[in-house]
């Protein structure tokens, strides 16, 4: 009894959270203009939103968004991930001060995050466009890349660099032989962590974004959003974005769960 | 060169790159609100930024209504999100792990397309946009911030606790009030931390929730960044850095909240 | 020195971590085929001393050769030398063959000879056709097995094992042991084992040094360390020991339990404090007779498996352990004989405790990282520097942190009969020597108070 009630409190709140999402989801297969009308059935809007037309920008702000997304999450995971090996190997007191600065950027809101980047830029005379935002990506993306590649360094048996230098690998040799095998699973999952952030960002974009017309989905949907309420595209796309980040959480997912098993397996 | 190649073999300095990063892009940008909060459009020393904050009847209304809205969204997240979180971690009430995926899931959807699937919800059900709109938004938004670090928490907890309390004549109710809550603490101060700093921050979304008629502080500061008035802007941000850093004094739980985050999913 | 056949050289060498000191000045030459055994407790400096030798740290003082050559500072990868590590470190990428074959392939040896060298290696070590099994999927003992012929297929002059056995469990280890025997006798050469796990120690070895407190304690055959223990914590860390206070009356009289015995022992001096060290198994005990040159009641009788463990109470109020193949009722009245030869006396390392303090005003001293209040000092003035004297049984050890003058943790407790001598390490690192009746734990956090009247004040 009490376990029934408690089950049906647990999917009274999941419909909650996602019934929006799913009234969403339902009526982008339907043409209807107004929320709530149900036409019939038509995949319409997704090839409108593909083919062009109405929204032009549309194709070039899903292009942007991806490249930057791509750009960031790569230069993220290399900066993150030779940071992880350097403060791993500090002392405890400098790797104290390390890792209060590496919260920073989590810590902050990211209004916060965003307006201190648009000064930055204009102070130094910066102009805002493609480099800035994608600064201020890696700006915020980089510390979860270093809490997930840190995070594997200390799972790392420690003597497993000594044991490769011990039978003969110079500490080059045992970096690439050794360590960043070890890691790799911490940077693939910071990678995909930095690019899922990227995407989903806008609070930070549309600060470092610049007045030159470049456009993000994020920015996008907000301009339209702002100027109509809801076009009826929005709504494809808005689900596409659901099933994106939906796929690549079930393959973090998965990953983190292969893992442990593995490790579970060698105990 | 070979100074510089000197220089990384030492392992530990593999943290200099990203700590001058650090310094450039979060440090120095940090510091820049505080320099502009206290400079007038000259580059002049002055403290008007403030004293304008506090005689400008708006700004100050719309700040004292923002964490309104933030207490109220954050104690409705508590309410809702405690036994949410309860049940998940209870392995006799829920059994499968699956439950937890989908309470986190939503965390990582675009929160303008969550904002927006609220509006679509308001259409749907014919309801009109506004303040209630805007507090169902906020809860809508960010209730699984609040479930997942008290899940997290309870999770945690050696069950020999409880069994321990029972073992020593606490009926369910003692047990409740006098073990499971206290040592739930950690994670319900994490979730107001997690939920009342981005509610008090946030711009946007209270535009679109109540078709531009209810105005919070993010919104304001973002409108005078967008409208030139820096320092006015940076002024606004700074007192926004204080009260997120009082929060953060209060909740005094960096390390539990920067756990949470990093093992999310 | 180049013409010795020491294979390992350890000159002098000393190594701090901040103001900690873990290696004080130990030198140690180890002969070519030698099977040595560094032994200590933890913290003792025995895997530090091991870890210079392999490279991994930098000694701050001395010198390191290896068959003759100077490789202070020879960085690891270029050291002749090769380490099993205590928790394996096989790198969990790679299977074993890989594992096993790593060091081969960085030296660029031909592929197959790198399968012939793998393969014999895994022969020794009783792993043939385990090559491509995943290292995650073995075994504790079998991941040993393959770390040790990582080790040996480099065919290094010196190995070096780091606690190789201690994750093991009790029969895993026993086989290990004579298996490990086995191989050095085989591959004939140097191996430099640490451990704490005395027995081991005295299965293994043909040198055992025993270390404690960043220094050297003693070197010698397992027999040499067991029946002629150097001092009192060599006495106690190798076997089980009765160790008692002592005088030493002249040559061969050493006074204790308040009667005087005979020994063998000489040179120490007259009327000289001294431990005296009696193993449990040289004590022979018999039913209450005129023959005994003591007598007691039985306390405690334990069976061992193959003797049983007996304390006897003396009327002076010792507690004596005696060991032997014969049970005697708890309450019976025996007799004890104790051969001269069976009595070992010792030097005592110190007969009280000194202190460096510097005398902030007449009546306070700054010592052991706290103030102290002293008797009036006439002749010694503010900001001088003072040598502070304690007997042992002076300081008061209290249960509660807060009520001491300052804090400190017990460190190691030796049990002398009738009473403790604790050794108790301060949060600064000074060590205190407290004899006391109380009964402390290992590792217990306690308040130590030391009364103006009993400190004896000097000028430095």
């Amino acid at each position: 009894m009490k376990r029934f009630f408690a089950q049906a409190y647990l999917w009274l709140l999941l419909a909650m959270l996602y019934a929006p999402i799913l009234i969403i989801a339902i009526f982008s297969f339907t043409e209807a203009k107004v929320l709530g009308n149900w036409t019939g059935f038509s995949t319409k809007l997704y090839t409108s939103l593909f083919s062009g037309g109405v929204h032009h920008s549309l194709l070039s702000a899903i292009e942007n968004t991806f490249i930057i997304a791509i750009i960031a999450a790569t230069l993220s995971t290399i900066l993150g991930s030779v940071a992880a090996i350097g403060i791993y190997n500090l002392r405890a007191h400098k790797k104290m001060v390390m890792n209060t600065l590496n919260n920073i950027p989590m810590l902050n809101p990211d209004i916060i995050t965003g307006i201190s980047l648009f000064l930055l830029f204009v102070s130094l005379g910066i102009t805002q466009g493609y480099t800035t935002v994608i600064l201020a990506h890696v700006t915020f993306c980089t510390p979860y890349v270093v809490l997930c590649v840190i995070t594997r360094l200390q799972q790392m048996n420690p003597n497993i660099y000594e044991a490769a230098l011990d039978l003969g690998a110079t500490p080059y040799q045992a970096l690439r032989k050794v360590i960043i095998p070890e890691i790799k699973p911490g940077m693939i999952s910071g990678f995909i962590l930095a690019f899922t952030l990227s995407i989903d960002d806008f609070a930070v974009t549309i600060f470092t974004i610049g007045t030159g017309g470049l456009e993000t989905l994020s920015t996008y949907i907000y301009a339209d959003a702002r100027k109509g309420g809801l076009t009826p595209e929005l709504r494809p796309l808005s689900t596409i974005i659901f099933v994106t980040v939906l796929v690549l959480l079930i393959i973090i997912n998965v990953r983190s769960a292969r893992a442990k098993k593995r490790k579970e397996a060698t105990l | 060169m070979k100074w510089l190649s000197r220089l990384f073999m030492k392992r530990h300095n593999w943290s200099i790159p990203y700590f001058i990063f650090l310094l450039i892009f979060v440090v120095l940008p940090l510091v820049l609100i505080f320099i502009y909060a206290f400079q007038d459009a000259e580059g002049n020393f002055t403290l008007r930024n403030f004293t304008k904050f506090i005689t400008h009847a708006e700004a100050a209304n719309t700040f004292v209504y923002s964490i309104g809205v933030a207490i109220i969204t954050t104690i409705l997240c508590i309410l809702l999100g405690y036994p949410a979180a309860y049940i998940l971690s209870n392995n006799e009430l829920c059994r499968s792990k699956v439950m937890v995926v989908l309470f986190i899931l939503p965390m990582w959807i675009n929160i303008l397309v969550r904002t927006l699937a609220t509006v679509a919800l308001f259409d749907f059900m014919r309801l009109p946009l506004g303040e209630g709109a805007l507090i169902f938004g906020m809860v809508y938004n960010f209730l699984p911030f609040m479930i997942y670090p008290i899940y997290n928490t309870m999770q945690k907890m050696d069950h020999s606790y409880i069994e321990a309390a029972q073992d020593l004549g606490a009926s369910p109710m003692k047990v409740f009030t006098k073990v499971m809550l206290p040592l739930s603490m950690p994670g319900v101060m994490s979730g107001i931390m997690m939920v009342f700093m981005p509610t008090i921050s946030t711009f946007a979304i209270a535009e679109l929730l109540t078709m531009n008629n209810i105005k919070l502080f993010g919104t304001t500061i973002q409108e005078n960044i967008n409208n030139g008035m820096w320092n006015y802007g940076a002024a606004l941000s700074l007192i926004m850095l204080v009260i997120i850093f009082a929060t953060d004094l209060f909740s005094d739980s960096d390390e539990e909240r920067a756990s949470n985050e990093g093992g999310i999913i | 020195m180049k013409n010795s056949n020491y294979i390992i050289e350890l000159s002098n060498l000393s190594k701090s971590f901040g103001d900690k000191k873990v290696l004080d000045d130990v030198s140690l030459y180890i002969k070519k085929g030698e099977f040595v055994t560094i032994l200590g407790p933890s913290g003792c400096g025995k895997t530090t001393l091991l870890r210079i030798l392999a490279g991994f740290s930098k000694a701050d003082e001395g010198e390191i050769h290896i068959a003759g050559e100077s490789i202070t500072d020879v960085p690891p990868h270029e050291r002749p030398v090769n380490t099993v590590f205590q928790r394996y470190a096989l790198f969990p990428h790679l299977n074993v063959f890989d594992n096993i074959a790593f060091g081969l392939k960085l030296k660029k040896v031909k592929q197959d000879e790198i399968d012939l060298r793998v393969r014999k290696a895994l022969k020794m070590v009783g792993m043939t056709d385990y090559e491509w099994r995943d290292v995650n999927s073995l075994s504790g003992g079998q991941q040993q097995r393959v770390a040790i012929a990582r080790a040996i297929v480099n065919r290094p002059q010196v190995l070096l094992l780091d606690e190789p056995l201690a994750a093991l469990d009790l029969k895993m280890r026993k086989d290990m042991q004579m298996e490990l025997k086995d191989m050095h006798k085989t591959l004939g050469i140097t191996f430099v084992y640490v451990t704490h796990d005395q027995e081991e120690a005295l299965t293994l070895s043909d040198t055992i040094v025993v270390m404690s407190e960043g220094r050297v304690q003693q070197i010698g055959t397992p027999t040499d360390i067991y029946n002629e223990p150097s001092n009192s914590f060599v006495a106690d860390f190798i076997g089980e020991s009765n160790i008692l206070n002592g005088t030493m009356i002249r040559d061969k009289v050493v006074k204790f339990m308040n009667r005087e015995f005979d020994c063998v022992d000489v040179g120490f001096g007259e009327q000289i404090p001294v431990d005296v060290v009696i193993r449990p198994e040289d004590v022979y005990i018999m039913a209450k007779s005129d023959s005994g040159m003591f007598d007691g009641v039985v306390q405690s009788c334990i069976f061992k498996g193959v003797h049983y463990e007996m304390t006897v109470l003396t009327p002076d109020g010792y507690e004596i352990m005696i060991q032997d193949y014969n049970a005697f009722e708890v309450g019976q009245e025996v007799s004890m004989i104790v051969k001269p030869s069976d009595i070992h006396v010792m030097q005592k390392e110190r007969i009280c405790n000194t202190f460096e303090g510097v005398m902030s005003d007449a009546t306070h001293i700054k010592m052991l990282g706290s103030e102290f209040l002293c008797n009036e000092q006439k002749d010694i003035v503010g900001g001088e520097k003072v040598i502070v004297e304690v007997n042992f049984d002076k300081i008061d050890l209290l249960d509660n942190k807060e009520d001491g003058q300052t804090v400190g943790d017990v460190r190691f407790i030796l049990y002398k009969g009738d009473h403790y001598h604790l050794t108790v390490r301060t949060e600064e690192g000074d060590n205190l020597y407290v004899d006391t009746h109380d009964v402390w734990d290992d590792r217990d956090i306690v308040g130590i108070r030391i009364m103006p009247e009993d400190m004896r004040i000097t000028r430095v």
